[in-house]
């Protein structure tokens, strides 16, 4: 809706002020370049020898053979670099389902059924939304100790796949799915759970894909409760992997090895939201804005 | 049972079954490790097993610990400045973004909000190499303004820990709030826009009189969005100053300090007050700020 152009709203840009006009567009490019620079260099760091990253701002232009792959094949041969790539990819991915599926259960419960101790759980929900994390941090670690989750997934995959969050933006969602539509299902012989797989869930779809995205980013993104949990290097997420690297000695001049691994942390994610990213705006729009 | 009995079952039990999972996890996972940190805030604590009753003992040793005090500071300082400078430019940026004559509006609102997606160690570990005193694209850019090289020393210095930790962060956050005030500017009614212009009121006073009202509930959610996110501060300068505070300490942050004594120090009993206290200061702030937007209102 947002990218609509016809859809615009007023502003202060009249059609007799061309100066106006083009210092907004100054200003917009501005803008932009101050958020897109960082990228750039960062991307261009990568390729350079580590001299070159002392004489060259960007790129060493009018000598290009200098541009060199050494930065990625030393991330690669010096540390478990796929490795933690796999393991971020395996824990995002793993997180999002099952959040995305208990959310939007749970959600489809509170939205569409009455039932006994509804109240409740929507109050206890309301109570812990903004609570934050950190709190959790020291009762949640003793919790994991007597598990005997230390040092494994089930610690961070498990406690994860609760989102209160998540339980609102899908209640908020479902209860737009027409009661008349569930009842039609019902005489066709549907069952409850397929009522909500094939019935509400392709209605919420655009929530689905702007809840999706913000789960693996919180996932991909997550530190500190990894950072708690996981002893073994070889468990490492990306996240952890880098904030290692960047306080070891060895890497305190090799920019170009640090930069490689970030460029490869960033760059699923930058591809995700490219993909997901009207979805993804318009759900967190919506939220805001109807709140 | 007879099929009809068992299909009035399932629809029957349905919800429970639904809401179940969430549930569970829920009590176990979240209201227990709440209590549970309540009762560890009464313990002095030795890693996970050894643990002595002190009462609130904690708390009180919390009031007395310079250490923490100053964890407060830079923690409220770097909230406060970020948001100071974060809703100008955010709402600027969405007022040029809101106004259909400006071209590639989708563009330009891709470049500003994709800086969000970078998680804040590997925005932290891009801004240290950004940061860096020779190969940094910031002193080089200083540099050409200033007309010779610097050398600005960014995280060595103790007076440029505020800045390089605001700058850092804005990058990620201004484009996140444009998102929200380009929302909320396209659902103000343009009815009252053309009411306010038949009125004879100018620019300034159409901003001041409709579309600031128009979007005040956005702004709020911001300011809180903003000030909660800001009191956890922890991975930038954890990650930006290599595991440490930072020189003199200047990037010390609440929950930088609830790490360093839970999870360095093994001390859980007082991490869990840290946490409890960092809870109360942000419902304090939070509830301040509700009442004065509320009451700014009304005037």
């Amino acid at each position: 809706m947002m990218q609509d152009e016809s859809e615009a709203g007023t502003g202060s840009v009249g059609p007799a002020e061309p100066v106006k006009f083009a210092m907004v567009h100054v200003a917009l490019v501005a803008g932009a370049a101050l958020a897109l620079t960082p990228f750039l260099w960062l991307i261009c760091a990568t390729v350079k020898r580590g001299d070159d990253l002392f004489t060259y701002a960007f790129l060493p232009w009018g000598n290009l053979g200098r541009l060199t792959l050494a930065n990625f094949q030393a991330l690669f041969k010096q540390q478990p670099f796929a490795v933690w790539m796999l393991n971020s990819l395996f824990l995002a991915a793993a997180q999002t389902v099952l959040v995305v599926t208990l959310s939007s259960l749970g959600g489809f419960a509170l939205a569409k059924y009455q039932f006994r101790g509804k109240k409740l759980v929507m109050l206890l929900m309301l109570g812990t939304m903004l609570l934050p994390g950190q709190v959790l941090l020291t009762g949640g670690y003793e919790l994991m100790y007597k598990f005997g989750w230390i040092n494994s997934y089930a610690s961070i995959l498990v406690p994860g796949a609760v989102s209160v969050f998540g339980m609102f933006l899908f209640r908020q969602a479902m209860q737009g799915v027409p009661d008349e539509l569930l009842a039609a299902g019902r005489v066709d012989g549907c069952s409850e759970l397929r009522l909500w797989w094939e019935v509400a869930l392709p209605i919420v779809r655009p929530m689905i894909g702007a809840f999706t995205l913000m789960s693996f980013l919180a996932s991909w993104n997550s530190f500190l409760w990894p950072q708690i949990m996981l002893q073994d290097e070889i468990k490492y997420n990306l996240t952890m992997g880098l904030a290692n690297m960047i306080q070891l000695p060895e890497y305190r001049e090799e920019y170009g090895v640090l930069m490689a691994g970030t460029l490869l942390s960033i760059t699923p994610v930058v591809i995700l939201f490219f993909v997901l990213q009207k979805d993804f705006i318009a759900g967190l729009a919506s939220g805001a804005v109807k709140g | 049972m007879s099929r009809d009995r068992l299909w009035n079952l399932q629809a029957r039990l349905a919800p429970y079954l639904f809401v179940l999972p969430f549930v569970l996890l829920f009590v176990v996972f979240l209201l227990y490790p709440i209590w549970r940190s309540i009762v560890l805030s009464f313990y002095k604590s030795a890693g996970p097993r050894k643990e002595i009753y002190v009462g609130l003992g904690n708390y009180a040793f919390l009031l007395k610990d310079r250490l923490f005090w100053l964890a407060v500071a830079n923690t409220a300082m770097f909230t406060l400045l970020s948001l100071l400078i974060q809703i100008p430019a955010s709402l600027g940026l969405a007022l040029i973004l809101n106004n259909k004559r400006v071209k590639l509006r989708g563009v330009f609102r891709f470049a500003f909000f994709t800086t969000h997606v970078v998680g804040s160690v590997f925005l932290a570990v891009l801004f240290a190499m950004l940061l860096a005193p020779r190969a940094g694209l910031v002193n080089r850019a200083l540099g050409l303004f200033v007309g010779h090289p610097v050398e600005v020393n960014w995280l060595g210095e103790p007076n440029l820990v505020m800045p390089a930790l605001l700058l850092a962060s804005l990058w990620v956050s201004v484009g996140f709030g444009m998102i929200y005030f380009l929302a909320a500017l396209q659902a103000v009614e343009k009815e009252l826009y053309e009411a306010a212009e038949v009125d004879g009121a100018g620019k300034w006073a159409q901003f001041r009189h409709v579309t600031l009202p128009g979007i005040k509930p956005v702004m709020i959610f911001i300011i809180l969005i903003g000030t909660i996110g800001g009191f956890q501060l922890f991975e930038l300068p954890y990650v930006l100053f290599q595991g440490g505070a930072g020189p003199k300490q200047r990037g010390l942050t609440i929950v930088m300090y609830l790490y360093q004594h839970g999870f360095e120090s093994g001390n859980l009993g007082y991490a869990a007050a840290i946490g409890w206290v960092l809870l109360l200061l942000i419902l304090a702030v939070a509830i301040v700020q509700v009442r004065t937007m509320r009451a700014t209102q009304e005037a």
